[in-house]
């Protein structure tokens, strides 16, 4: 049974020459041993495993573009838009830059919201990996301020009444709202004040915490071990000789499995940058490519794609305090999933028709307010919000109920898992 | 060839392992150096740069002969110096005092590699950067001052770290710089309007 | 090439918008803009700009165009001349000859001569610089403000525009178009309190004085500046299509290695 080539023994073996010399002095070996080849994943992981590895894909692309775009980019209310307009059109390859940077984030958002999906589905959330599932969730928020910031500095009409329409929120906080809306902005409006300390935070603050906290998510899950489509805990089975009976090195499987779907990621990306890079106005929205006009607000104002389910929770409710206590617990619940479900099983394999009914009405309610955010708020589109917000909350809140619910399908032992 | 390893009831092939990693890897790494293209290409001079960069003109004309002009082409000081007879005749006479006299290791276009390093044996044109370590070397026209010694024919002398040339921008031997003054590329459409950034060989090099 | 193109925009769009459902109906309109076929007088705002970018011929003949009939009024001021003849294979000398104002030189941005305070005080506002507004406001916008300007005695200008009604522009291309005049149908609509009332709808256009150009002379100018406009709102988006075909491919080389490797590897797992 054992064709899997497994490391022999818990210690790493000597070297001699420079990589004796160097592991004396730094733990090369020992690292790739813990946290590669002897760091074992379940071996049922399936498409949905994919898109942890594709977001730290992503993020390296966001950085290493990011660098350079900062190498050109000129923040400030008179030379923002212009010297983006420079790199698109007199930095060598600055379009193609530029296009793989304002891709890359709404591909972070993609990716994020599927490995989101996955923890949804096989219960990754539960213990004992709340810990886990709590640090990403950090990752998310502040994966959503540095999107926030990146898009104002364009600092393009919609760059504009984004940053206006967002720091407003803050206003609806009770007594201290307005002054805190005021020192936000650092002025009486949104202005060159606000523009430089988003710079200022877009590229520096925000993404030393995304990586501490992408950091942070990593190490708690090598503490955990990754959960798998049965949601069963391999630790359970474990060999003889200490070893996962359904776990694999990571390293060499999943590395060349991750490689391929970092291919096939990089296929679509592509396409996307070189050949519809605004994603028929998804991606790079129209009116941002007028200039910031404080005097002229864009006549369809909507958030980009990935924050519209939010925004259509917003619209949705029609007291601006309210809707925007909606909007951001709507956000905060996610935190509470490891203890909101009470389900006896993990994965939604074996979980009874009511829970896997519950998913599917949320995955659909997520979705219609994303495409309802990007649409006028008129006419049916306000009903239509309305109902997808009570059915988004009710998943979370009724979700101690119907977890408990039904009779689970018994799970097995061991992993299911079928070589091809 | 396939050299096989019997783990359990399974044969590995070790051979075809062995060559889809390398073969993955070579490609990976081919596509990491296409991928690193664009990122270095963006560090050469942009098409701003480029147009600021484009060739720049003077009217040599508006020179007093024994006088200098300093220009800029390609955030680099150009220097035009109107030289008198005199100032011709003395380029001659110190052959035995200069590094590279006929300058066959300095950097000058094929019309500037003669006595005078000029199109016109009256007008210099230099790039005013000193060829040891870029400070802008000072004007020392007048020969054989009590500061710079008799044997000065008029010239330049760099004050960062004394390197000291002729007014062919040759230089003179114990400077530490070791090659002539450079000599950008030129040329007259008209008599006396210089336009310094293009000539025969490269038209318009904006 | 084109077709690979489109034929590659269509896969991923599919590929991609499983989720966004409707949002992206807009995609080929914005990107593409294709399909005036069919279109009749009546529904103009489906009137779409069929234009090729990669046409050089085209995007000459739109830069001709844009000298002697925008550049009066609007600049392009991200735009350089020199670029302008390097991407669209104007030799200089024709390029100084046709499109620098004397004085001006191939490095410098496309500006118009035009002072703005002038502007101002005779259109009441300053024209917009172009360089961007395709992006902003996309091409068959440009392509329905051409096609839909009539005659307006009302207006200052003389002239009005079912795209950008009270727009502040003459119609500075009446003497290629000529002139024409909406005709209007009665249409019966049913209100929400249930009475039937006749409102007055845009049929079609008709033609009061020739100009230039016929029908078809002036729908190929048009769709020629369209183009122009198009490149300079991305100039680098030739390019861009090039490079990408290479890209994908190399890419679907190295996923495929990546796969045989990956089941190379996966025959030990059971």
């Amino acid at each position: 049974m054992a064709a899997v080539h497994r490391p022999q023994g818990s210690s790493t073996p000597e070297r001699k020459g420079f990589l004796g010399w160097l592991n004396k002095r730094l733990p090369v070996d020992e690292f790739i041993r813990s946290q590669l080849t002897g760091y074992y994943a379940p071996k049922n992981f399936n498409i949905w495993y994919f898109f942890g590895s594709l977001a730290l894909v992503v993020l390296v692309l966001q950085l290493v573009t990011g660098i350079f775009l900062t190498m050109f980019y000129k923040p400030g209310e008179a030379t923002s838009f212009d010297s983006v307009e420079f790199i698109m059109r007199e930095v060598n390859f600055g379009w193609l830059i530029r296009y793989l940077h304002s891709t890359g984030a709404s591909a972070f958002f993609i990716v994020v919201y599927l490995h989101m999906f996955r923890a949804f589905l096989y219960g990754s959330y539960r213990a004992p990996r709340e810990l886990l599932w709590i640090l990403g969730m950090l990752v998310y928020l502040a994966l959503m301020a540095e999107a926030f910031m990146g898009y104002v500095l364009p600092w393009g009409n919609m760059s504009f009444w984004g940053a206006q329409v967002i720091v407003n929120l803050f206003s609806t906080i009770p007594a201290i709202g307005p002054p805190l809306v005021e020192w936000i902005r650092g002025d009486y409006g949104i202005a060159d004040a606000t523009l430089n300390r988003f710079f200022s935070l877009h590229v520096v603050a925000v993404p030393l915490a995304l990586l501490l906290l992408v950091m942070l998510h990593l190490v708690a899950l090598r503490q955990t071990g990754s959960n798998n489509p049965d949601g069963i805990e391999i630790k359970k089975n474990i060999t003889p000789d200490g070893f996962p009976l359904d776990g694999i090195p990571f390293h060499p499987y999943y590395t060349v499995k991750d490689v391929v779907g970092v291919g096939v990621f990089f296929v679509l990306f592509t396409i996307v940058v070189f050949f519809v890079p605004t994603f028929g106005g998804l991606f790079l929205e129209g009116p941002n490519f007028e200039p910031a006009n404080p005097m002229s607000t864009p006549e369809h104002i909507a958030p980009v794609w990935y924050f519209t389910p939010y925004y259509a929770i917003l619209r949705a409710v029609p007291d601006q305090r309210m809707g925007a206590l909606l909007m951001g617990l709507a956000v905060f619940v996610f935190f509470l999933m490891p203890w909101l479900d009470r389900s006896p099983v993990k994965s939604i394999r074996y979980k009874p028709f009511i829970s896997k009914l519950a998913l599917a009405i949320f995955a659909v309610s997520f979705v219609s307010l994303g495409y309802l955010g990007l649409q006028p708020a008129e006419g049916s589109y306000v009903m239509l919000a309305r109902i997808f917000t009570v059915l988004y909350f009710a998943f979370f809140v009724l979700m101690p109920i119907y977890s408990r619910m039904g009779q689970p399908k018994p799970v097995p032992e061991r992993v299911t898992y079928h070589a091809h | 060839m396939a050299e096989n390893v019997v783990v359990g009831d399974d044969a590995v092939d070790l051979s075809r392992r062995k060559f889809l990693t390398t073969a993955t890897v070579a490609t990976g790494a081919v596509g990491a150096v296409f991928a690193a293209v664009p990122f270095i290409a963006s560090w050469s001079p942009s098409e701003r740069a480029k147009a600021l960069g484009a060739p720049a003109e003077l009217d040599v004309s508006k020179i007093e002969p024994g006088q200098m002009a300093i220009m800029t082409w390609r955030r680099q000081p150009i220097y035009v110096v109107r030289r008198t007879p005199e100032m011709v005749e003395h380029l001659k006479g110190h052959d035995e005092l200069l590094k590279d006299k006929d300058s066959e290791s300095s950097d000058q276009p094929p019309y500037a590699k003669n006595l005078f390093r000029a199109r016109l044996p009256d007008v210099l044109v230099l790039i005013g950067t000193c060829t040891h370590l870029g400070c802008l070397p000072k004007q020392r026209f007048e020969p054989a001052t009590p500061d710079m010694g008799a044997y000065w024919p008029g010239g330049f002398f760099c004050p960062c770290h004394g390197s000291r040339f002729d007014l062919a921008g040759r230089v003179f031997n114990g400077s530490p710089a070791s090659v002539n003054l450079r000599v950008p590329p030129y040329e007259y459409p008209s008599p006396l309007k210089l336009v310094v950034g293009v000539d025969e060989t490269q038209k318009g090099a904006a | 090439m084109r077709i690979k193109v489109r034929t590659l925009q269509a896969l991923m769009c599919g590929a991609l918008l499983l989720t966004s459902g409707g949002a992206g109906s807009g995609l080929f309109a914005a990107e593409a803009g294709e399909g005036a076929e069919g279109a009749t007088q009546t529904d103009w705002k489906a009137w779409h700009a069929d234009f090729d970018v990669a046409n050089k011929g085209a995007l000459q003949r739109g830069a001709r165009n844009f000298a002697n009939y925008c550049l009066g009024c609007h600049s392009l001021k991200y735009m350089r001349y020199s670029r302008l003849g390097q991407d669209l294979g104007i030799p200089d000398d024709l390029l100084n000859k046709y499109l620098v104002p004397p004085g001006d030189k191939p490095a410098n941005y496309i500006l118009t001569t035009m002072p703005p305070g002038d502007a101002e005080a005779w259109f009441g506002k300053t024209p917009p610089d172009l360089s961007l507004m395709a992006r902003a406001r996309g091409t068959d916008y440009i392509y329905r403000v051409f096609k839909t300007y009539y005659l307006d005695p009302t207006r200052p200008t003389g002239a009005n525009n079912l795209q950008l009604p009270g727009i502040a522009m003459p119609h500075v291309l009446s003497e290629l178009e000529g002139l024409k005049k909406p005709v209007y149908k009665s249409v019966e609509k049913r209100g929400e309190d249930g009475k039937t009332t006749t409102e007055q709808v845009f049929d079609h256009f008709e033609q009061v004085a020739p100009g230039r150009m016929n029908a078809e002379e002036y729908d190929a100018f048009v769709r020629d500046t369209v183009a122009f406009l198009s490149y300079v709102g991305e100039p680098a988006q030739i390019q861009r299509h090039a490079l990408g075909i290479w890209v994908v491919l190399f890419l679907l080389v190295f996923t495929w290695l990546a796969w045989l490797l990956k089941k190379e590897y996966w025959k030990d797992v059971h």
